[in-house]
């Protein structure tokens, strides 16, 4: 293992600390690790809260700010921030009309959240609702897994509601929101490399050489199947089948195609992928207006990608570009 | 003449027994779950473990409830993932279900037990045979309520239930699991060791020490 490091175990709370010196525009307790805008709590407005492992950056963190979300709660690396983080930025985001928790839907963080509404409503009154980010349609969402993971999907939901909840809607209607926003987005990733998690120093998971892994997860958890490389035409196609299965995306005011880095992935590629992606799309009928290109919700050291579609109205499209202040999201301010 | 009852010692004895396990097969743990979650649950229990430890050192309360609670709320605070709320809840369950007694006699420890499982059953949705720690933990306590309405001592039903929870945890290898991230991986999981269930019998197992150890006559 070769990263820039001085403790693995000081790994995340000294990159909070480099947080803090870069972007006093942000507001970072490091007791709790918890990074806030620092306007919050805005009087009148529902806090948004979400948070989660690290090793996703610019997630979480960079999705804090104006027009986007009130503060994060930073886990250690691939591992849930503890209800005690999340109650007690619950409480410092409220300004007076309530808070919404968007937990990206892994076992642990539905758990931890769970907790600190329970926590948050037993020392507060603070009003909490809670929606699960799920859209990775490489999981079978059945009895028999823990559901569609959280990945992608986070992006436009947070931005998306961020958005509405500046314009000081209410709690209900953002959770709604949320909601329609989750459930008109779905995601599909796959991995050239394993990433390294810094406290093992060794890759997650063997793959050889010419081999990639499709559908995998943002933690380095291995994907559904592994298959022979192959040229990126083909990896696209891997990936696009199964996202216009899932839903149709025909139709409608058009989509956003996000085409997000793992991590390792640089743009050139990327932007590879998104021509490729863009044909599929124009032979399927589907009209990409919006599109984001770059790491966004990363796996450390992982190279590959993962595509993001969001089926918009014309509600989601203005809200979309509504302005934005964040450290890794920011236009029109 | 086996003493039979766990006291704020045994408790004790107990949980630093647990973290010394958890810091030995912490590599293991995490081993385990590199190949079917994200390889952190070694290191994730440790830190938890260490936390629960030290604060056995502050603590002055000589009530197993308090006790219980706190290594609840430690282990809640510090591990984060799905184990932090699990182990958590255990603890926290076992709390009240001990009735505020100084000392628990046999009966008492594993109905506190079981109301533990029930917590973690109830905050984490797994059934037996999902792959998850209820497959160590719960025919565990099934084996350790049947050598008690035996007749059986506590060290034996303990012992007889750190077997069960070990089989339990092997059980688990073919398995295709249905809860947390390894469920993700379908028909791959099958073939792994779980490491929740292996960190689950590393606490019957360190139950069993525990008592035991009390109950040797010198």
């Amino acid at each position: 293992m070769k990263k820039l490091l001085n403790d693995p175990a000081d790994l995340v709370a000294e990159s909070l600390r480099g947080v803090e010196r870069a972007h006093p525009e942000l507001r970072v307790d490091h007791e709790h690790r918890i990074v806030y805008r620092a306007d919050a709590p805005v009087s009148g407005k529902v806090g948004l809260l979400s948070g989660g492992g690290s090793g996703h950056e610019p997630a979480h963190a960079g999705f804090v700010g104006p027009g986007m979300l009130d503060a994060v709660c930073a886990g250690e690396v691939f591992t849930s921030p503890v209800p005690d983080q999340m109650a007690e930025a619950t409480k410092n985001i409220d300004g007076g009309a309530g808070v919404l928790h968007l937990v990206w839907n892994y076992t642990g963080d539905v758990m931890n959240f769970d907790m600190a509404a329970e926590l948050a409503g037993a020392e507060t009154d603070t009003e909490v609702a809670a929606v699960v980010i799920n859209d990775d349609v490489a999981v079978e969402d059945s009895l028999f897994t823990a559901g569609r993971r959280g990945t992608g999907a986070a992006v436009p939901v947070e931005k998306i509601t961020g958005a509405a909840a500046e314009q000081g809607r209410s709690l209900s209607e953002l959770a709604d929101l949320a909601r329609r926003v989750n459930d008109n987005t779905r995601s599909m990733g796959m991995a050239l490399t394993s990433c390294t998690v810094p406290a093992k120093g060794t890759p997650t998971f063997d793959l050889p050489e010419d081999e990639i892994e499709i559908g995998i997860g943002i933690h380095g958890e291995p994907g559904r199947r592994r298959v022979p490389l192959a040229p990126a035409r083909e990896i696209a196609e891997m990936l696009m089948e199964p996202l216009l299965a899932d839903l149709d995306f025909t139709g409608g005011d058009g989509v956003l195609v996000f085409v997000n880095s793992m991590g390792a992935t640089p743009m050139l590629e990327l932007h590879l992928m998104y021509a490729e992606i863009a044909a599929i799309l124009d032979n399927a009928g589907v009209v990409p207006v919006r599109s984001l290109v770059g790491p966004y919700v990363t796996s450390l050291d992982m190279a590959g990608c993962s595509v993001t579609l969001t089926r918009f109205d014309d509600e989601l499209l203005r809200l979309w570009d509504a302005p934005v202040a964040a450290l890794g999201l920011r236009w029109g301010m | 003449m086996a003493v039979d009852v766990v006291d704020i010692t045994a408790l004790q004895r107990w949980l630093r027994t647990f973290a010394a396990s958890v810091a030995e097969q912490r590599d293991h743990l995490t081993a385990l779950d590199a190949a079917i979650g994200d390889a952190d649950h070694g290191a994730n229990m440790h830190r938890g473990m260490t936390a629960v430890v030290d604060a056995l050192a502050t603590a002055s309360s000589d009530d197993p409830a308090a006790l219980l609670k706190q290594t609840g709320m430690t282990l809640v605070k510090s591990v984060g993932g799905a184990s932090g709320p699990l182990y958590g809840t255990l603890f926290l369950r076992m709390a009240p279900a001990t009735g505020g007694a100084t000392t628990l006699d046999a009966e008492t420890f594993a109905k506190a037990l079981r109301a533990g499982l029930e917590g973690v059953v109830a905050r984490g949705k797994a059934e037996l045979g999902d792959k998850t720690m209820v497959d160590a933990l719960a025919p565990a306590l099934d084996a350790l309520d049947a050598a008690l309405g035996g007749g059986e001592s506590l060290a034996a039903g303990l012992r007889a239930a750190s077997a069960a929870a070990d089989e339990g945890r092997d059980a688990t290898i073919p398995l295709v699991a249905r809860k947390g991230r390894a469920s993700y991986l379908g028909e791959r999981s099958a073939g792994h060791q779980d490491p929740g269930a292996t960190s689950a019998a590393l606490l019957v197992a360190a139950a069993a020490d525990a008592v035991a150890e009390q109950d040797d006559p010198s």
